[in-house]
């Protein structure tokens, strides 16, 4: 596989968390406007890059029995800094987030990454897998985040969209909501798949 | 006693740790196929979770506030849960084979499941004290079990009846996921 084939690869054939169902739990949570997507995926996406090329260029000193642990130690220092820098720059964005900052250490789609890919691959491989891997995600909180806002609030990135009168929707920005809408997006990415399969 | 017991009922059902919080939810789709594995993996999060809850507690307490290292709680935090997962599954091993082979393969799966870490980090943001803490830690993990068995009791019904192709598998179990959590809502306002 090229370079390019790594990194488009998480975009759509792989994108989590609809396809490597992963990371469900910050894409359920964060997910009640478009911001907020962006703003975990973005987090996400760094910790993903830097563990995947730190555990790429380490792959040969890690020995095999305890590489599990070591993973997340690397990947729970990235977190550190993302929590630390957060609370300092993005206070108000870091306050939403939440508990899910923390969490992004058991993130099982970065342990996977690291695992099924960075720990086999070289230092660029692993750069664009997870610079592919962390877009796809925060495109897809992205999207799920914008849906979840129209028909929960009526607005996209704060600005109101809907006609005068519109009635919100506040079941999408529930929790039911959240399994509800994720599960139909899946289901409509599947029918896609499958039309350009029949094609 | 009386708050215990709230605390308990507003940890199962009021803010169920997989329905509401969102904890956990990787396993909850990834392990909730069949009864047998749903129950296998809710008792095992139930049996690391209370004991996780405890240790956490007393390592943020007695070593990272006198040192200071409270911002080192996260790398702290997962590697004595790594630790713990690890000594329990031997300790296991060992002492109560039966056991063993029921929870076996669940107890790895153990340390990327979120609502470990994410329990300990409310036992310590929430400022309970150590026996809440301990409480407090069992009742999400009984929270997480029921859910999981509930959902395992559906999803198994849905072998016998037919899906829309494209909502097979795991969107229609994200659907199901929603109608639980919808009657869980049901439940805000008892306590």
């Amino acid at each position: 596989m090229s370079l390019r084939d790594e990194f488009t690869k998480g975009l759509w054939q792989t994108v989590p968390p609809f396809r490597l169902v992963l990371g469900l739990c910050p894409t359920l949570a964060v997910t009640t406007t478009g911001v907020n997507g962006i703003g975990m995926g973005l987090a996400t996406t760094f910790v993903l890059i830097f563990s995947n090329l730190f555990v790429s260029l380490l792959r040969k000193l890690i020995p095999p029995q305890v590489r599990i642990a070591s993973f997340i130690v690397i990947i729970a220092s990235f977190v550190v800094i993302v929590e630390l820098v957060m609370q300092a720059y993005f206070y108000t964005l870091f306050k939403v987030l939440g508990i899910f900052i923390p969490l992004i250490v058991v993130n099982c789609i970065i342990l996977g990454r690291a695992e099924a890919f960075a720990s086999r691959n070289n230092p660029l491989m692993a750069l664009a897998d997870g610079l592919g891997i962390g877009l796809g995600f925060t495109i897809s909180l992205f999207v799920l985040g914008c849906i979840r806002e129209v028909l929960g609030s009526g607005t996209i990135l704060g600005v109101f969209i809907m006609w005068p009168g519109f009635e919100p929707f506040t079941f999408m920005l529930k929790p039911p909501g959240a399994f509800v809408a994720l599960g139909i997006v899946l289901g409509f990415m599947n029918l896609i798949s499958h039309w350009q399969a029949r094609r | 006693m009386g708050d215990f017991i709230l605390l308990m009922v507003s940890a199962i059902l009021v803010n169920n740790i997989l329905l509401i919080r969102f904890l956990g939810n990787c396993p909850f789709l990834g392990v909730s196929r069949s009864m047998e594995t749903a129950t296998g993996m809710g008792l095992a999060v139930i049996f690391v979770l209370t004991l996780a809850g405890m240790i956490t507690w007393l390592v943020h307490h007695f070593l990272l506030i006198p040192l200071g290292l409270e911002y080192l709680r996260t790398i702290a935090f997962i590697l004595v849960i790594a630790t713990l997962v690890q000594f329990v599954e031997m300790v296991i091993q060992k002492t109560a084979p039966p056991l063993y082979e029921a929870l076996g393969i669940y107890l790895p799966l153990i340390t990327t499941n979120c609502a470990v870490l994410g329990v300990a980090i409310i036992n310590i943001e929430e400022g309970y004290n150590l026996i809440t803490a301990i409480f407090f830690s069992f009742a999400s993990a009984c929270g997480f079990a029921l859910a999981l068995v509930l959902m395992a009791g559906m999803r198994e019904r849905f072998a016998l009846v037919q899906i829309p192709k494209p909502l097979e598998g795991t969107a229609i179990g994200l659907i199901t996921a929603g109608l639980i959590a919808l009657a869980f809502s049901g439940f805000i306002g008892l306590v």
